[in-house]
């Protein structure tokens, strides 16, 4: 058992002779930002939706707080929540009614309150009569992510928070899960294609290629391995040429 | 199994249809218009012809409202997990702490609600126009209607369980299912009116003694308790098979990777 809020160990998925995630090893201390990078098809989609439970793994194993995820999921969902673009909420419904579907699906203790401190938080509270489906893309995230935080995770998986916002609402929304961190000793896996989010707001930095993890470490820390001036450079060499790490540890040998 | 994670299931499915008056419509317009039908049709029979059709058209107007009860049950656990479909929202479902068994204790729950209205509408519409009288039945509608329902909710597992391994491709199954098997669950004409062979394929339907159930107590007033207790033991049956299929298809579309895919196309 781990003290990490998540630890992965030697997960692998595999679809026939397709591997999508390959022997993963990985762990998110509570309190820390992972972010999970790659390009399309390196398999974060993959590795998020085993965490969520939606994917069973071929191999490997998963604890989310000292629990197993295949035996403890119920208990485990309960503390933990996802936020994704790809995701909305019923767009038929109010603001208003999904947040009150959904606290009552986490079992939220005084939901009424809850909805409104939330509401207030993520500033959407003058919305809460508007249907979902009318809402721009940035009231959108603001809607998922007051859901995503509902029920007071201990764990937040976050898929492209930001993606289809513009800077300002983006880096409000950044401000904020940052703010929400520090003052929730929250554990967050996140993955974006914009790497202005990852610089700004990740502890961590892993690199998925091909299902692997190519490199790890601080935003730092890869910049220099790679001896690039910005993570959007790495991830850029990484992409069309996934076999770098290999080479460029061929060439310092 | 909380029943507050069953509750607010089923809030979100109420608000769809309070928040649209059209669905409501829906709801009972169909039924309505079944009813219309068939019920005018039998009268037409009745004054084209000679003889006493009086059991006839009362057959017909009972068939027509216990067919609805069972096509209903089925369509309120296919609809409502349809809906979670459409509207993109079975990926915030699948990823809330609700376990399988309270996702289809909410479409059950649904299925009777949407089963409820329907009958209320169906038994005023039959009394005005036909001066059939539903409730005659008396207390014996409980069990009728209860196996019919639980039938309903086994086809509408499958249909859901079928979705859930093949997508938006398999899903006119949700309306489909019942259909295939109307003719053998005899529902508008007696058993002994089928070939021999469908005869026993018939009675391994539990709809089937329900329906014979209904006119024989139409035709002597007695109700025949061993149809019941047969379609019970039936419906056992069924319900075990159904909530098996789900549990192998879900696990399926996991080792797939199909959840995420239906969710999101």
């Amino acid at each position: 058992m781990s003290k990490a809020a998540l630890f992965i160990k030697n997960l692998t998925k595999s679809f026939g002779d397709t591997i999508a995630v390959n022997q993963l090893t990985l762990a998110i201390k509570p309190g820390e930002i992972l972010g999970l990078l790659g390009a399309n098809g390196a398999g974060k989609s993959t590795t998020m939706q085993i965490m969520l439970g939606l994917i069973k793994p071929t191999s490997g194993s998963i604890e989310v707080f000292g629990m197993d995820l295949e035996k403890d999921r119920i208990q485990i969902l309960k503390r933990m929540n996802f936020s994704s673009t790809y995701a909305n909420l019923p767009s038929n419904l109010t603001v208003d009614q999904n947040l009150k579907v959904f606290a009552g699906l986490y079992c939220i203790k005084n939901s009424k309150d809850k909805i409104e401190e939330m509401m207030d938080l993520f500033e959407i509270a003058h919305l809460r009569k508007k249907v979902t489906g009318q809402l721009s893309s940035g009231e959108s995230t603001r809607l998922n992510l007051c859901k995503a935080f509902l029920n007071d995770p201990s764990l937040l998986l976050l898929d492209e928070p930001t993606a289809s916002l513009d800077p300002d609402i983006a880096d409000k929304v950044r401000t904020l899960i940052n703010k929400l961190r520090y003052e929730r000793n929250l554990s967050i896996l996140y993955t974006s294609h914009n790497m202005r989010d990852i610089e700004a707001i990740c502890d961590r930095i892993i690199f998925l290629h091909k299902g692997s993890i190519i490199v790890e470490g601080t935003r730092n820390e890869i910049k220099k391995h790679f001896k690039e001036q910005s993570l959007e450079e790495v991830f850029i060499h990484i992409a069309r040429d996934g076999n770098l790490v290999d080479r460029m540890e061929k060439e310092e040998s | 199994m909380n029943f507050r994670v069953i509750y607010a299931l089923v809030q979100r499915y109420s608000f769809l249809y309070l928040r649209n008056p059209v669905r409501g419509f829906e709801l009972v317009f169909w039924p309505a218009m079944e009813l219309l039908l068939w019920g005018f049709l039998s009268m037409y029979i009745q004054k084209e012809t000679t003889g006493d059709f009086s059991n006839f058209i009362r057959f017909l107007i009972g068939a027509t409202i216990f067919w609805d009860v069972l096509f209903r049950a089925q369509m309120g656990v296919s609809i409502s997990f349809l809906e979670d479909m459409w509207t993109r929202n079975l990926l915030n479902i699948f990823v809330a702490p609700i376990r399988i068994i309270e996702y289809l204790a909410a479409m059950f729950c649904m299925g009777v609600l949407r089963v409820s209205i329907v009958v209320i509408v169906m038994s005023i519409l039959a009394w005005f126009l036909y001066a059939f009288n539903l409730y005659e039945f008396n207390w014996y509608l409980l069990p009728l209607f209860a196996s019919l329902m639980v039938f309903g909710f086994s086809l509408g597992i499958i249909s859901v369980s079928l979705i859930l391994r093949w997508g938006q491709a398999a899903e006119s199954l949700a309306w489909a299912v019942p259909f295939m098997i109307q003719p053998f669950s005899a529902v508008f004409y007696s058993v002994e009116t089928l070939p021999k062979v469908m005869q026993y394929v018939a009675w391994c339907f539990p709809s089937t003694y329900i329906f014979e159930g209904m006119r024989e107590f139409i035709r002597t007033g007695v109700m025949d308790w061993h149809a019941i207790l047969y379609s019970v033991l039936l419906n056992i049956v069924y319900l075990a098979v159904a909530a098996g299929i789900f549990i192998w298809m879900f696990a399926k579309a996991r080792k797939l990777g199909l959840l995420t895919k239906i969710a999101t196309q």
